[in-house]
């Protein structure tokens, strides 16, 4: 193939590559795609998204809670379980839209077969987050479940850390998405769970108070997501619910909507050429 | 007649890579639209810039009257897509692969589904609704990218290689069922490397390589206009060259026939081989072939017949 040594002349600014997005109710649809995929297999998904917190719950929580005994005047699987709502909520839609995303958009090409469709990128997107949220609901439900059983739901208010895991599935699916659209194959996520996911899990407060940090790392944790969502979850479960909270769910809010864009430039990045 | 696409200088750039360079065609309604290239040409990325997934780098595409770029949903939603590369749902049935495709386009779940029913008996494929697309043939699982394509009644088919890699069964059922569809008013491009394909399906087509147009036209005008009617194949005797082919013929009786030569054949073009073998001369030895010329004689004139891959 002859390659000519012409100057290649400056790109233009595609038609249709608007930089806002473009979305419509059409999400919805791609959300419903994947919601149809899993009813089939609900079962073994519960499992695998229960399974783990559970087994904190547990092992944490009636094994070394004998030796902690109470943490802030409670006991301290109650101080625990919480936090686990919101890990399991974590958990929940990282999976989905890093491995389930990623198997979605390379091997099985789903997204290319939706953009023949009416539907677009940007809204593929929002439908896999919002679907990544909705299994962290379904994960939150089933903890809350498992703790009323184990009387750890003291406050009326914990109803509350449903939709509260939906906030934090929102934010966890899209900063998944970023980084399935900079992925070049499977091993990358292992890096984003070791270096991104794995600190989330230790310092946002689940199974320690911060206050026990020093100084620098409590400035960390505050830039860490999902501080903000154990600090609202373990005030819904004790009942200690306060305004300030509304702080934290619009730090939420905001890290969300910064995560969506970023989410949205990297998968056109990726797909549109 | 109504143009149904229109493209005009159409180019398509990858980094320094011209993948598509300033092609202009038009397709009216109801035609069958061919492009016939070799790997590599042009074809699929001209496709995908039809069906949206690729941004022009320069030139206009309007599809049914609109610029694609600037109309991507409604020009989406007015043409169906078989692509080349099988993207099935590999997570849902048969049915739900039509349904949940249904449900892109917006229509209604009880339209949707009646359709769906439709194009799977069309398809001959309603003993599989229920099975996972895994447990298909790969010309079951063809059958089925072209339903699903069909499933919001497109103005203007798009197929990238419908038939590649199907049986001989297959592929007649697929053709004859282009053949209904372009009588019932759809409109279709294809584009395709076989050529009994182009000939058969195909009332325009372009042959197109390296990126660009070479030539346009209905297979038998092609087949006249760059082949002729016949052609004579001379096979080569071991050893021997273009030159000393001829020479033993009797080439300086062959004025006015086109004369081409490949590793080791020799063919010659012309428009009456009786009367052309009558003037040559061919020992016991020679092995020749008369036949009709065909658009593959047209191909490999204009694309070469030096191996792509």
């Amino acid at each position: 193939m002859s390659n000519p040594v012409v100057p290649v002349p400056p790109a233009r600014i595609p038609r249709g590559g608007s930089m806002l997005p473009d979305l419509t109710f059409r999400a919805i649809y791609v959300w419903y795609r994947d919601f149809t995929v899993w009813t089939t297999f609900y079962k073994a998904s519960l499992i695998g998204n229960l399974g783990e917190p559970l087994l904190y719950l547990l092992a944490m929580g009636w094994g070394l809670g004998k030796m902690v005994g109470s943490v802030n005047g409670v006991p301290y699987i109650s101080f625990l379980a919480p936090g686990l709502v919101c890990s399991a909520a974590m958990y929940a839609a990282t999976f989905e839209c890093t491995f389930g995303a990623f198997t979605r958009m390379t091997r099985q090409l789903t997204y290319d077969a939706i953009l023949a469709t009416p539907v677009s990128l940007d809204e593929i997107v929002l439908g896999e987050i919002l679907w990544g949220a909705t299994k962290s609901f379904f994960s939150g439900t089933a903890m809350l479940v498992v703790m009323a059983l184990f009387g750890l739901v003291r406050s009326p208010w914990a109803i509350l850390a449903l939709p509260l895991a939906f906030i934090i599935g929102l934010l966890f699916a899209a900063l998944s998405m970023i980084v399935t659209a900079k992925s070049p194959s499977y091993d990358f996520f292992s890096y984003y769970f070791t270096l991104g996911i794995a600190p989330m899990f230790l310092f946002s407060g689940i199974f320690f108070p911060l206050g026990n940090l020093p100084g620098w790392a409590q400035t960390f944790a505050w830039f860490l997501p999902l501080t903000h969502g154990v600090t609202v979850s373990r005030a819904l479960f004790m009942g200690t619910v306060s305004w300030e909270m509304l702080g934290d769910i619009a730090w939420l809010a905001v890290f969300f909507c910064l995560a969506f864009m970023l989410a949205i430039r990297g998968i056109r990045k990726r797909l549109v050429m | 007649m109504t143009t149904v696409l229109k493209a005009v200088d159409l180019t398509k750039r990858f980094g320094s890579f011209t993948a598509v360079d300033r092609i202009s065609f038009s397709v009216a309604a109801g035609e069958c639209f061919g492009f016939l290239g070799p790997n590599g040409a042009g074809k699929t990325t001209t496709m995908r810039m039809i069906t949206n997934h690729l941004l022009l780098t320069e030139g206009s595409l309007t599809v049914l009257g609109m610029e694609v770029g600037d109309h991507a949903r409604k020009v989406k939603g007015r043409i169906g897509v078989v692509p080349q590369e099988n993207n099935l749902d590999t997570d849902l049935t048969v049915m739900e692969n039509l349904q949940i495709y249904s449900r892109y386009h917006s229509i209604p779940a009880k339209v949707a589904k009646k359709r769906a029913i439709e194009m799977l008996e069309l398809f001959q494929l309603e003993e599989h609704a229920r099975s996972p697309i895994m447990q298909l043939s790969g010309g079951m699982q063809r059958r089925l990218l072209i339903a699903r394509g069909l499933i919001n009644n497109p103005e203007l088919l798009i197929l990238d290689e419908p038939t590649t890699g199907l049986d001989p069964q297959a592929r007649h059922m697929i053709w004859q069922k282009l053949r209904a569809l372009q009588g019932q008013g759809v409109t279709l491009i294809l584009t395709t490397h076989y050529m009994e394909e182009a000939e058969r399906l195909c009332s325009r087509l372009v042959i197109i390589d390296h990126g660009k147009i070479h030539v346009e036209g209905s297979p038998k005008e092609l087949i006249e206009k760059h082949a002729g009617r016949e052609v004579l194949e001379v096979r080569l005797l071991d050893g021997e060259d273009r030159d000393g082919c001829l020479g033993s013929i009797g080439g300086r009786r062959l004025a006015g026939v086109d004369v081409e030569c490949s590793a080791d054949t020799l063919y010659l073009y012309t428009s009456d081989a009786a009367a052309l073998i009558g003037r040559l001369t061919f020992g016991p030895e020679r092995t020749i072939l008369h036949r009709r010329a065909s658009l593959e004689d047209v191909f490999l004139r204009i694309t070469g017949r030096e191996l792509r891959e």
